[in-house]
Order: structure tokens, then C-alpha cells, then sequence
């Protein structure tokens, strides 16, 4: 186990620098002209060429990728193209405080649905209930935020007149109410039959029989002995999903002007600001790895006949 | 979706009824049984059918503009009214089917047979050929995958279109950049090669399991060569959960198609795509005639859903201990 989880590890670097290699070619080889981009209207031939030298923009490819890879490893990103003079870091961390508040909000309000919802519906198996949480939550799993925005503001924006259409106010603001609905509903959709799964499992078991044969109170039976071990895998999955909310944020960020790391993505591939771009994608690369391990690392506890090797 | 447990075929003797023979024609029964399921299967036809032949299906040109007919509520001539340059919604819709049918379709069967070769490839034959598969399978599960996409539309799509540009001028052909097929090309692309190694991962797994199997040892005992084993044995019991992934890939490969489009780096404009037609009729969100939306998100949202339904329908059926 230890020496898997090491020998993952050792591979973390390796994926790091094939991805930031295929970024950076991209990046390079792609179209637009850093100069460009960082002088905006007020181009000028004698300026750009010095511009180019100083920041080394004039050297071979490789001469680059090897300085960007020594600053990175010291925590130096470089500094943005469109936002002149500012560090790539400076720029981010605030942003991904941001995106960070949503995500938070996102997991309490899909655990906060999500958990009673998996555990009724897995309680009430063969009757009605069961098979219309099933297709409730299908349902806010396979629509597409992009339909499910524009549906939310017709509804608490045009109809109901409840809820401001855009911008970010912090975790309180009622700005984050539709943003963070919105993302949850892939959550909620997953977790529920996660739940669902994991009570109907742990339903079958004999410690439940033991516990209601022996006159336990359904709802101690529930409550102390059904939802407790349904939870163990939810707890591990709920930390894990804060990784993957990222997704959802490039889309819902745009949508809604939130001033997160998703919207801030998409802003710096359409301006061609490649050194944020490099860092977004180093991040977000860099957790999806690590929640890849840890989620291949929480299988052999879900069940313990997968063996890792 | 390579993670999720793929079990193989349920054991056809513990149906109580059986009425056919042979485990094909036992999953179409089963699955002939849930309505759901099948009324999404006939919607999804439709809809691709409706892509194919949309100059036949669409009242008008996806792309006739109308100014006098702008933002009109929904009447017989316009089932789903009108957008702010008087285009039909309805059409918008239909050939938007169309785009959402060719890049799905091809990126997806492109998909599945890269991730079926390379996954059957590394699973029978591991060692060697597997440890070539291995790191480019892991750099591109380490992208996130709708940042992959992003990336590629935004920075290899202008090359290739530079690079038709120089085609169509050297050879005389024209008309391929304005036609869009670039943009059908990349997009493809991008989704196909972030498609095989979740399907390459599936099918070797697969694989895995099912070389140990006593029928395995025995066809090899009988002197069987690699390759019959691989084709007559490996790969027809491996198909099912194969089946199941296709099944949710296809909406998948749509998602995809129309968050690129809807973001504005996926298909271009005038060339119809439900991504794009979001986009632009969103601004009316902030008009009076905001009801105009509800109609196109209506009906590409239910289409997503089918696309769940459906493949959720196919794993009951053909993987019933992933319930």
C-alpha cells in the first residue's frame, strides 16, 4: 500500500512536467504574439523587439521552457501579459479564494440535500419514492449548467423577482445563491445515489438485523446503526469533489461575472495571457493528479477486494 | 466512467423467464421492458435523424434572417418563435442536431476504436506495449478534461485553419475554412483524443479479468493463436460495460460540442450549433421577450436528459450488478 502510494508520488512530477511541456508548446507554437498582447494598441517594432529580448522571448524554444520550469520549481510564474508588471501568483491566489467560497457553499449544499435524500430514497425502496429520486437525480446530472442558468434566472430573476442576476458579493451576498445552486446540482445528483448505493449495502447487512431483532427502535436503527456506515464512503467522496467542481466553474463563473479562477481561465485564453494560462493549468493538473491518487486510494476501503498493486 | 465496477453479463439461467436465446437478444428483451429507457432511445433517433435530414425536417434555412420577424412569440409558423435577427428557433434547432450528430458520432466511434484496440492491446499483451500506453493515458487523465478542450480550440484550432488557408490556396480548392469543416475537424479531434484512455483503461481491465477465465486457459490449451483468443473470447465478453460507455460518451461528446461552442471557441457562427444559439439568446434574459429562451433550453435540456436515461437504461440492463 505505502509503496504504491509512494511510487504514484514519484510520478506526480513526471505527469507535472509532461503537462506543463504539452502547455507550453501549445502556448508557444499557438497563435497570437505575446508582444502583442502586452503592449495592446500602443505596438512599436523598436519597443517590441526589446520587450522581446528582455524577457528572453527571442530565445529557442527550449532555452524557455527550461527558465520557466526553474522559476516555477521557486514559486515564480512569471508575470501576466495583460495585467503588465503583475505576478501570475498575485493574480491567482485571490481569484482561487473566490472560487474556493463558491465550491465551499457548493458542497454544503449538496451534502446538506444530497445525504437525507439518498438515505429515504434507499429506505423507501419499492414504493414511488425511490425510482423518482433515481430519475431526479439522473436528471440534474445530464443537464448542462449553460441550460440550467439561463432556466434560473427566468425564475427567481424574471418571475419571482427574488435574487440579483450577477456578480459576487462574498459567501454571504445573495449573489452566490444561483451560482452555487447551479453547480450543486451535479453534486446533489451524484451524492444522492451514492447514498442510495451505499445505505441500500449497508441495509443488508446482519448487524441490522441483529440491531431490529433485538427491539431497537426503527429510527435508533436508522439513525445509529444504517446511516452511520452509509456515510463512510460519502464523507471521502464529499472532500474529493472539491476538485472537480473546477469543471463546472469555467462555465458558471462566465455565466454569472464571478470574479473566480473559472472565468478568470477562460478570460486568459481568449487574450492569450499564456503565463497565467500555464499556471491555471499547472494548478488544476497538479489537483487533479493527487485527487486521482486519492481517490484510486480510498477504492481498496469501499472494497476491500480491489488490491493495489 | 472507467472507474465505475463493470461487471460482465448477468448469468442469463437466474432469469426466470426466457423467452430467447443468447445474451444479446436477452439484454434488447430486457431492455424492450423499461418504457423510459426506450421512449429515450426513439427521441435520440429522432433527433439525429432530424440532424441528417434537416433541410427536410426544418421549416426554413437555419440561417435566414428576418428582421421584421425579430423576437415573435411562438405561433404555427414559428413553433418556438423567433431569435433578435428573426431566425426560426425550431430550425436553429433542428440543424443544430446535425452539428451535435457528426461530432458526437465521429469522435465517439473514434474513441471507442482507439480505446478498444490500445486497451485490448495493453491488457492481453501488458508489459511492454502497456508501459507506452501508460504515461500518455495518465498526462491526459491529469488534464482536467474541459481544460484540455479549451486549450486545444484556443490555440491549435487557428493553426490548422492557417494551415487549410495554404491548402485551399495551393491547390485551388476553396471554401473548406468558410465552410466550417475546420472547426468540425478540431473539435472532433479534441473530444476523440480525450475519449480512448477512459475507454483504453475500461476495456483492459476488462481484459484483465476475463484472461484468467477457464475458457481462456482452455482455448489456449486447444492451441488457439493470441489473436483468436483476443477476437473470438476477449473482446465479445468485454463488450458489454464497452456498450454502456458509448452509450453515455454520446452525450458526453454533445456536452462538449456545446459548452465549446457556448463559450464561443467551439463551432463558429453562421454554422448552427445549440451552444452557440444559448449564447446569443441569452442577452434576451435581460429583454422583455426573456420567455423566447424557455423554449430552445427546454428542448436541448430534454434531450440531454434522454441521452442520461438512455444509457442509464443500457447499464441496468447490460451491467446489473453496477445497480
Amino acid at each position: 500500500m505505502w509503496g504504491y502510494v509512494f511510487r504514484r508520488l514519484l510520478r506526480l512530477p513526471l505527469v507535472l512536467l509532461a503537462v506543463s511541456f504539452v502547455t507550453f508548446t501549445l502556448g508557444h507554437y499557438g497563435p497570437g504574439d505575446p508582444v502583442e498582447v502586452l503592449m495592446g494598441q500602443k505596438f512599436n517594432q523598436e519597443v517590441a523587439d526589446r520587450i522581446r529580448r528582455e524577457r528572453g522571448l527571442d530565445r529557442p524554444f527550449h532555452e524557455q521552457y527550461i527558465s520557466y520550469i526553474g522559476g516555477v520549481l521557486q514559486g515564480d510564474f512569471g508575470e501576466s501579459y495583460k495585467f503588465q508588471g503583475q505576478p501570475v501568483l498575485d493574480l491567482v491566489l485571490p481569484k482561487a479564494a473566490v472560487s474556493a467560497q463558491l465550491g465551499l457553499a457548493v458542497i454544503l449544499i449538496s451534502t446538506v440535500v444530497a445525504i437525507p435524500l439518498g438515505l429515504v430514497a434507499a429506505i423507501k425502496q419499492g414504493t414511488w419514492v425511490d425510482p423518482s429520486v433515481v430519475i431526479v437525480t439522473l436528471f440534474f446530472m445530464s443537464v448542462p449548467a449553460f441550460i440550467t442558468m439561463p432556466f434560473f434566472v427566468i425564475v427567481f430573476v424574471r418571475t419571482l423577482h427574488v435574487l440579483p442576476t450577477t456578480g459576487w458579493g462574498g459567501m454571504l451576498a445573495p449573489q452566490i445563491v444561483m451560482p452555487a445552486l447551479v453547480m450543486s446540482l451535479g453534486a446533489i445528483g451524484s451524492l444522492t445515489r451514492l447514498m442510495r448505493a451505499s445505505t441500500m449495502e449497508v441495509i443488508g447487512q446482519d448487524f441490522v438485523r441483529t440491531a431490529r431483532s433485538k427491539g431497537l427502535l426503527e429510527r435508533v436503527v436508522l439513525f445509529r446503526h444504517v446511516a452511520r456506515n452509509a456515510l463512510i464512503p460519502i464523507i471521502t467522496v464529499i472532500g474529493l469533489s472539491l476538485a472537480t467542481l473546477v469543471e463546472g466553474a469555467f462555465i458558471v463563473e462566465t455565466f454569472f461575472g464571478i470574479p473566480g479562477i473559472g472565468a478568470f481561465a477562460v478570460d486568459s485564453f481568449f487574450s492569450r495571457d499564456y503565463p497565467v494560462i500555464m499556471a491555471l493549468v499547472l494548478m488544476i493538473a497538479a489537483s487533479y493528479v493527487v485527487f486521482n491518487l486519492l481517490v484510486d486510494l480510498v477504492y481498496p476501503l469501499l472494497d476491500p477486494r480491489i488490491r493495489l498493486r | 466512467m472507467a472507474r465505475t465496477r463493470a461487471g460482465a453479463l448477468a448469468s442469463a439461467g437466474q432469469e426466470e423467464e426466457r423467452p430467447v436465446r443468447g445474451p444479446w437478444a436477452l439484454a434488447w428483451f430486457r431492455f424492450r421492458r423499461k418504457k423510459l429507457p426506450l421512449a429515450c432511445l426513439g427521441i435520440i433517433l429522432a433527433v439525429y435523424l432530424a440532424g441528417v435530414f434537416a433541410p427536410f425536417v426544418a421549416s426554413q434555412d437555419y440561417n435566414k434572417q428576418d428582421l421584421d420577424q425579430a423576437r415573435q412569440a411562438p405561433s404555427l409558423e414559428h413553433p418556438l418563435g423567433t431569435d433578435r435577427l428573426g431566425r426560426d428557433q425550431y430550425s436553429r434547432i433542428v440543424y443544430g442536431a446535425r452539428t451535435a450528430a457528426i461530432v458526437s458520432i465521429l469522435s465517439v466511434s473514434f474513441g471507442t476504436v482507439a480505446g478498444v484496440v490500445m486497451g485490448g492491446l495493453s491488457g492481453y499483451f501488458g508489459g511492454r506495449f502497456y508501459s507506452i500506453v501508460q504515461p500518455i493515458e495518465d498526462i491526459l487523465f491529469a488534464f482536467p478534461g474541459m481544460l484540455l478542450l479549451i486549450l486545444i480550440a484556443a490555440t491549435v484550432k487557428p493553426r490548422v485553419v492557417e494551415f487549410t488557408r495554404a491548402f485551399e490556396d495551393a491547390t485551388g480548392i476553396s471554401g473548406l475554412v468558410k465552410s466550417g469543416v475546420v472547426d468540425y475537424f478540431v473539435i472532433f479531434a479534441a473530444l476523440a483524443l480525450f475519449a480512448w484512455p477512459g475507454m483504453s483503461r475500461l476495456v483492459r481491465g476488462q481484459i484483465l479479468a476475463l484472461r484468467e477465465t477457464e475458457y481462456v486457459e482452455a482455448a489456449r490449451a486447444i492451441g488457439s493463436s493470441g489473436w483468436t483468443i483476443i477476437r473470438r473470447h476477449l473482446l465479445p465478453n468485454a463488450m458489454a460495460p464497452v456498450i454502456v460507455s458509448v452509450s453515455f460518451g454520446l452525450g458526453g461528446a454533445v456536452t462538449g460540442e456545446v459548452v465549446l461552442s457556448w463559450l464561443g471557441i467551439g463551432i463558429q457562427p453562421p454554422n448552427p450549433s445549440w451552444g452557440r444559439m444559448i449564447w446569443e439568446n441569452q442577452a434576451m434574459l435581460r429583454t422583455p421577450e426573456w420567455y423566447l429562451l424557455v423554449g430552445p433550453i427546454v428542448v436541448v435540456g430534454l434531450i440531454f436528459f434522454c441521452f442520461a436515461l438512455l444509457g442509464d437504461g443500457i447499464n441496468d440492463v447490460l451491467n446489473p450488478r453496477a445497480r
